[in-house]
């Protein structure tokens, strides 16, 4: 079995985030960096795939300099191979150049069985991607899901529970497919000591534009239809009231005051 | 290009053909921005047969409504839905289409965007028409809350975006009113279509954490799984929905499901009373819109009381289970 697993560098949720509104990109210089952490289960799952079914992982990255520590982060953990696609050109993409990006690279890697993706990264939070890439690709379009029931790679088939509103939807899709996943569907494994070693030694390899067939105009800023215009700090959510008394006051206090807004019948 | 595109459409999501209230909600906003525009707002619809959702749709104040019928459409799947949903904005071109980001809502507007090749907006909270361009300018929290990016799509048409739930108000309901409906044929073959749905199993959690207007939320300082028993009696008497900080999920006292924040859900509710929740920012990231914010902490100073609109400092233990009294004796009356 082939198996992809796309994995983004995300900006750690606890660093500062610095935007470039002129460009419309983020500016990731000196800010601290990680693997979006929805990825983690992404790569997790397609790592127990290959332990279950036996196979070949290959991961992929599209980023700056820096995103090969993402890379490098799943090479430690025993993905078999990695590609880096890396363009100046790729700057400033949406999720409609991403996914584009990523459906040419996942071509020509080709003969790929499941493609898994994290639900969503958390700095951009659109979660459009993996839709859009299933779509493009023309594969099974699988998100939300908590677990993988089975692959069955000889006859083409994958099993797998949605988790939607309401409930959990068991789904039969035909493969290839993209599989999108949710936090907890795993308990992602570290990686150990020996592993980090072997990594830091391999040389990654890099794709542009050009190797993965991917058109210049439809990448990037150039190829991005979507363009954020303005960027603005939410406005401050200050204090209320502080409730102070007994505990017996407090609680009537606080139920006066929360039937006043008519919303517990 | 801009002339040939006109209309806002919202799309009307259903289960099996059954649709709620709020499966309507964004015929507000989008009569919003067609009266902006000069346009028209207009449902469209997939489903085995659209008929009650088309006559639901008028009534809730859609001019037109777009539908394709078929057997093949009685249960979402995203690829059919899209290319059928984009058969309809390929010829009859709306302006703009909006989506509820739904877990429906989401798959089928990335589907769609990717095969009409245009961009997609997600997960709006906050929609206006821009006045020099008259594009749809749509207002989004981006890096777990902390900016608000105002995001336009000059490229491209139909403009396309997801609208978080419970952000624009309920449209008014008049059952004299009624919209032109416009049916398309569609078909996909059953074989075409690439998954299929064997079996839904009903959760447990009575209600739609991103749907309900109370939440009560515990967090480390819960303590424990029976802790979560307090609060849900507290959820079951205010008729809301149960949630958790991650702390809480990772300890293992309550499933993921539950999860409010930035590996979360993201929520709104009128209503959003934490319990022993400290207030870390990817938390508050994904409750920090909510209309009310109650906090309950036995740490003065955890951060969560700085965005509370009602705070306590007290243990949750004995503050909650007097409060479920107090509503009991209230509600009543």
């Amino acid at each position: 079995m082939k198996i992809v697993v796309c994995i983004k560098q995300v900006p750690d949720t606890e660093a500062e985030v610095k935007w470039d509104l002129t460009k419309g990109t983020l500016n990731r210089e000196g800010m601290d960096s990680i693997t979006n952490p929805f990825d983690e289960f992404a790569l997790e799952e397609a790592l127990l795939t290959k332990e279950k079914y036996d196979g070949e992982i290959i991961a992929i990255t599209m980023g700056p300099d820096k995103a090969v520590d993402v890379l490098r982060n799943a090479l430690a953990l025993g993905v078999d191979a990695v590609h880096h696609i890396k363009d100046p050109a790729l700057i400033g993409s949406d999720t409609l150049a991403t996914s584009y990006a990523l459906a040419k690279a996942i071509e020509k890697i080709g003969g790929v069985d499941v493609v898994f993706c994290g639900k969503q990264a958390t700095d951009g939070n659109t979660g459009s991607v993996a839709p859009e890439l299933a779509s493009k690709l023309g594969f099974s379009q699988l998100t939300y899901v908590g677990k993988v029931d089975e692959i069955d790679a000889a006859n083409k088939k994958i099993k797998v529970q949605r988790s939607i509103e309401g409930g959990l939807e068991v789904v039969e899709a035909k493969l290839p497919a993209v599989v999108s996943v949710l936090k907890g569907i795993n308990e992602p494994r570290l990686p150990n000591l020996m592993g980090i070693r072997k990594a830091a030694k391999v040389a990654i390899p890099e794709l542009d534009c050009d190797a993965i067939g991917a058109a210049k105009d439809k990448v990037g800023a150039t190829g991005a239809h979507g363009k954020v215009v303005e960027l603005t700090t939410p406005p401050p959510r200050t204090a209320g009231e502080m409730l102070k008394g007994e505990v017996d006051e407090i609680v009537s206090m606080l139920s006066d005051k929360l039937l006043d807004l008519k919303v517990i019948k | 290009m801009a002339d040939e595109y006109k209309d806002v459409w919202v799309y009307i999501e259903h289960k099996d053909g059954a649709t709620t209230p709020m499966s309507y909600e964004l015929l507000g906003a989008g009569k919003m921005l067609a009266d902006a525009l000069g346009s028209q707002v207009c449902a469209f619809a997939i489903a085995e047969n659209t008929d009650e959702i088309a006559k639901e749709a008028g009534a809730y104040g859609a001019a037109k409504v777009y539908a394709v019928d078929g057997s093949t459409f009685k249960t979402f799947r995203p690829d059919a839905f899209a290319k059928a949903g984009a058969a309809l904005a390929g010829k009859f071109k709306p302006d703009i289409i909006l989506f509820r980001s739904t877990t429906q809502g989401q798959d089928l507007s990335a589907a769609m965007a990717a095969q009409l090749d245009v961009g997609l907006g997600a997960d709006a909270i906050n929609l206006e028409i821009d006045a020099g361009t008259k594009a749809m300018k749509l207002t989004r929290a981006a890096f777990g809350g902390n900016f608000l990016a105002a995001y336009m799509n000059t490229k491209s048409k139909p403009q396309m975006a997801t609208v978080r739930p419970k952000v624009f108000p309920m449209p008014a309901k008049d059952a004299s009113k009624s919209a032109e409906v416009v049916k398309e044929a569609f078909s996909v073959a059953e074989d075409d279509i690439r998954t299929k749905v064997l079996q839904f199993m009903q959760s447990a959690v009575a209600v739609n954490l991103v749907e309900a207007d109370v939440i009560v939320s515990g967090g480390r300082g819960t303590g424990s799984d029976e802790g979560f028993g307090v609060l849900k009696a507290l959820a079951d008497t205010l008729g809301g929905a149960l949630g958790a900080s991650r702390a809480a999920v990772d300890s293992g006292w309550i499933p993921y499901e539950h999860q409010v924040g930035q590996t979360g859900r993201t929520v709104k509710p009128k209503i959003y009373i934490a319990c022993g929740i400290s207030g870390a920012i990817q938390h508050l990231a994904g409750m920090r819109t909510s209309d009310c914010i109650v906090a309950i902490n036995k740490d003065a100073d955890a951060p969560i009381f700085k965005i509370a609109s009602f705070g306590i400092v007290g243990d949750y233990k004995q503050v909650v289970p007097k409060l479920i009294e107090e509503f009991k004796k209230k509600l009543t009356k």
